[in-house]
């Protein structure tokens, strides 16, 4: 086996070191019932061709993003990511290491975070940030805790138009510990009145910028009069492109940030690995979850980073600690960091603009098909289309044509007859006006018959 | 050489000297150990590495909200950058540089083919929400990585969606809770062993649960006759490790699942340490409900500095109809996709947004299938005759907490260094110096001055042989007072020990263009 490089030999003289006769004295401690005497019912070993070939065979059964014009947003975007970033992610001194508890030998990967949380604190306009989480939606749930824990109340308020999968993580999050999480109701382009769900026992509003519809709001006001009351704004954006062009939720009074950082350095990869973003303001720095890296000396008086404030993390704190957990996105926030090193202020604000000007051209051209409305008055690069015909039975047919038309508000309301006919639509900077034409000439025949 | 913002900065400070050669250099460099400001030291906001095409003026539909201040980000050029991260890359212990025996964390080798499958495009650069139609072959992925670990686990279920071993605890435990909910009966304890990862008391208690600790034998197990005495009709479940962090296969734990399934409650074991019987053991066949798999251990997906990992979680039929969704069903001709609860389900939920990390799953059935059901074993096997390799040349000089035979890691204490003045964190720090990641320090928390050594499977003899002699080498030093080496250890690193409580004192968590902290 090509992963083992004991020999016969070696394990003999091994056995003989530890002095016991054979393998199975070892494992002497199991239940002698539960020791398996034979192999278990799965294929034995494969060559490194074959492995490729099953792999091939699952991945072409799929249709991946890139081959025809897609328009699929809703959490997840696919952007172009340099080369440069992903030959960086294989270095094994990279890819192969654990996390940087040894500071003085991992100072690869402590100086990357540190990078790595000065931009997410610049890009949402926070005070600070974590190394990340797990994803942007186990973020928001991270979220509604930390604002439970610094008000000391339970009562989560939701905006309707958060990732409806967002909410469902939240709901989860809180429901052991007391928490109650009132959803507003969803609406895809009418104004929410969130404050008025606002009492004594709220602890924070959670709402999501752009919306899951694409809509653009000022939550300014929102953050005003909720700091009035001591309560908690949590501003949620999953296309994190979006802050290139629009203020950060740090202007309009955020004080807890989370963000979905796939669109930057990360595929698509069919929902994860993905890499959630969090930050805050610098007042409530010991009550974030996740790890933190921080700048510090060595015995020299050289700078140097280490993973920092551990008295918040399961390892010291236990039972007390601020979250269960253990691991960041690691990798996926190297990627994060390499893309937007590349990117930097002019590249990352370029990206954006071209984001929503291919929206804008899109929404323009859909404008003229029969049968298709468009529902939101603004838009980043994903918008929201109301068709004379229901949605998913629409996408279905543009399957058959090779064309991922978006994502059918039914697939994740399947409940809401009012959404049967929706249909979110996204752009990137991957989408070619020939893909927007395609669709738009697929969206006529489809829907004039 | 100071910042901008007056500290010393990775260009040499104060102290630029105490090499071999003992003269100070120009770029506080040494030879192929180079000094590496941070971006925004080298980098500014003008510059770029990307090129994209001009926009053509257009209409914004953003309502008035650009964003018109500077953000700050600053960029650089392709080769800048390339070399930026290639230089902090060297800075960096890694699987790919030497044996890595961090305990209890399974620093394995991580195949190159598992990266190259991952990054084929019908599998990488697909959506998770394009039509279920569009993603057979994701599914079928899932399904088929969901019929190695059921199959390996002798478990009837699995969950697919957790990201990460601690997730994958949480959702065991919702899957409890949801169960005994279902009975009217949620009751309130969780008992888990002082040698516990610090992620089992905390999961507990996100799941609303009071932790309460169960000693050890003096054997380095589970008391037993202490849990018993602790276990009554409020208790909800224990959470046990096994093999358990001391490198030891809990004997009784049979009587274990039977005392706590007794009482009924629920066995959920934390599955940190399947490396060590991947193949030989089903947990199934020890009557486990619940156990969560790290595919970053056990399965080789790459660690990747911290993340990210995948923590699949194999279910007992007791507790199958409780898993959270989505979930994959296998149909006569196509996948099924179930992303909402069925009327009348009994699904407790959701835990994350879209499905899991199927990137982890692509590299962890790579890995499976390169093994094979034996390979699989083999992993067992010589990963647990590195162990003891290890524990039987060591134990002469090094004090063995406990007796062999261990599993997959041995694990020591500080009573050898008894007297010398070196401790557990300055013999790490000393094993930097000979080119080694240090073991895990100070865990598991049952011994004092714990040093857990996990070898892995993917070691050659002349590897452990090498890590050995390194071992003994030091052990030597210490007890013949070299303590200079030590207390002052890491000499050969990049840096030199770091002051962690300042760190943590006044905590700087971002650069910053000027003073402001």
């Amino acid at each position: 086996m090509r992963y083992l490089p004991l020999s016969s030999d070696d394990r003999a003289e091994m056995l003989d070191k530890i002095g016991v006769k054979e393998i199975d004295d070892l494992f002497v401690d199991v239940p002698p019932h539960a020791l398996l005497k034979g192999l278990l019912d799965l294929p034995l070993h494969m060559t490194e061709m074959e492995v490729e070939q099953n792999f091939e065979a699952f991945a072409a059964k799929n249709v991946s993003a890139g081959s025809g014009p897609f328009f699929v947003g809703a959490g997840a975007y696919r952007h172009y990511v340099p080369s440069s970033v992903d030959y960086q992610l294989q270095r094994g001194e990279f890819l192969t290491a654990y996390t940087p508890y040894q500071p003085e030998i991992s100072q690869g990967t402590l100086q990357t975070l540190y990078e790595f949380q000065t931009q997410v604190a610049q890009i949402t306009g926070m005070d600070v940030a974590n190394a990340s989480m797990y994803d942007g939606s186990t973020a928001c749930g991270e979220a509604a805790l930390m604002a439970r824990r610094i008000t000391r109340k339970n009562k989560v308020i939701v905006s309707g138009n958060l990732h409806p999968q967002y909410i469902d993580v939240v709901k989860n999050a809180t429901k052991h510990t007391d928490g109650i999480v009132i959803v507003s109701e969803t609406t895809v382009n009418k104004p929410e009145n969130l404050l008025d769900q606002v009492d004594a026992d709220t602890s924070c509003v959670i709402v999501q910028y752009p919306d899951f519809f694409g809509n653009i709001n000022d939550y300014t006001a929102l953050a005003d009069a909720l700091h009035e009351q001591k309560k908690i704004l949590v501003i949620v954006t999953t296309e994190i492109v979006a802050l290139g062009a629009i203020k950060s939720p740090g202007e309009m009074g955020a004080d807890i940030v989370v963000g979905e950082g796939q669109s930057i350095g990360n595929g698509l990869n069919y929902g994860g690995p993905y890499v959630g973003l969090f930050a805050t303001r610098q007042k409530y720095v010991r009550q974030l979850p996740g790890r933190l890296c921080g700048e510090t000396t060595d015995a020299d008086g050289k700078r140097g980073y280490v993973l920092t404030l551990s008295t918040r993390e399961q390892h010291i704190r236990r039972e007390k600690a601020t979250s269960n957990i253990c691991t960041n996105a690691g990798l996926c926030t190297l990627a994060f960091t390499i893309h937007m090193t590349l990117l930097g202020e002019v590249g990352y604000r370029q990206m954006a603009k071209i984001n929503h000007a291919g929206a804008v051209k899109l929404a323009g051209k859909l404008k003229e098909v029969d049968g298709v409305e468009l529902l939101n008055s603004t838009f980043f690069n994903e918008f929201t289309v109301r068709l004379n015909k229901n949605a998913a039975e629409v996408v279905e047919a543009l399957v058959e044509h090779d064309v991922i038309a978006g994502l059918p508000v039914s697939r994740l309301y399947p409940n809401n007859p009012d959404f049967a006919n929706d249909l979110i639509i996204a752009v990137t900077e991957t989408t070619s006006e020939d893909d927007m034409d395609i669709l738009v000439s697929e969206l006529n025949e489809v829907l004039s018959c | 050489m100071l910042n901008n913002q007056g500290r010393p900065t990775g260009v040499d400070g104060a102290k630029n000297v105490g090499s071999a050669t003992g003269f100070a250099t120009y770029t506080g460099s040494r030879g192929l150990s180079q000094v590496e400001g941070l971006i925004y030291e080298i980098g500014d906001v003008k510059r770029t590495g990307v090129d994209f095409p001009e926009v053509e003026d257009f209409e914004s539909c953003l309502g008035g909200m650009e964003r018109k201040e500077e953000i700050g980000l600053v960029g650089l050029s392709e080769p800048e950058t390339m070399r930026h991260y290639t230089r902090l890359s060297r800075k960096n212990y890694a699987i790919d540089l030497g044996l890595y025996p961090l305990g209890s964390c399974t620093m394995k080798h991580n195949p190159r083919i598992n990266e190259k499958v991952a990054r084929i495009p019908g599998l990488s650069d697909v959506h998770p929400l394009q039509p279920i139609s569009t993603t057979q072959g994701a599914l079928d992925l899932i399904d088929t990585l969901a019929h190695w670990l059921k199959t390996l686990t002798g478990m009837p279920a699995v969950a697919m969606s957790p990201k990460a071993g601690a997730h994958g605890e949480l959702c065991g435990l919702m899957a409890i809770r949801a169960a005994l909910e279902a009975k009217g009966d949620a009751r309130s304890i969780v008992l888990a062993p002082e040698s516990a990862h610090g992620t089992n008391p905390a999961t507990a208690a996100l799941c609303g649960y009071k932790v309460k600790p169960i000693p050890a034998t003096a054997d380095g197990r589970v008391d037993l006759a202490a849990m018993k005495e602790a276990l009554g009709p409020d208790v909800a479940a224990i959470m046990v490790t096994n093999p358990n962090t001391c490198g030891l296969f809990e004997r009784e734990i049979i009587e274990i699942a039977d005392a706590v399934h007794a009482i009924g409650g629920y066995f959920y074991c934390d599955g940190a340490n399947f490396n060590a019987i991947v193949g030989k053991v089903r947990p199934g066949d020890l009557g486990v409900d619940a156990m969560h798999i790290n595919l970053h251990k056990t399965f080789s997906t790459p660690h990747g500095g911290g993340g990210p990992g995948a923590g699949p979680v194999v279910l007992s039929e007791a507790l199958a109809p409780y898993a959270p969704i989505p979930y994959v069903l296998a149909g006569e001709e196509s996948f099924e996709l179930v992303e909402h609860d069925v009327v009348g389900g009994k699904s407790f939920g959701r835990m994350t947004a879209f499905h899991g990390q199927m990137g982890m799953c692509i590299r962890a059935l790579a890995y499976m299938m390169s093994h094979g059901a034996d390979g699989l074993a083999k992993i067992a096997e010589d990963s647990v005759l590195n162990a003891n390799y290890v524990l039987a040349s060591l134990k002469d000089v090094m004090s063995a907490s406990y007796d062999g035979p261990c599993m997959h890691e041995a694990l020591f204490d500080d009573r050898f260094l008894k007297d010398t003045g070196v401790s557990t964190l300055d013999f790490s720090k000393a094993m930097i110096d000979e080119g080694y990641h240090p073991m895990t320090m100070y865990f598991p928390l049952v011994v004092h001055g714990a040093m857990l050594i996990e070898p892995t499977e993917s070691e050659s003899k002349g590897s452990v042989d090498q890590f050995i002699g390194m071992m003994r080498h030091l052990v030597k030093a210490a007890k013949e007072g070299e303590t200079e080496r030590f207390l002052g250890a890491p000499y050969n690193a990049p840096l030199k020990r770091l002051d962690e409580t300042a760190a943590a004192r006044n905590p700087i968590l971002r650069w910053r263009k000027t003073e402001e902290e």
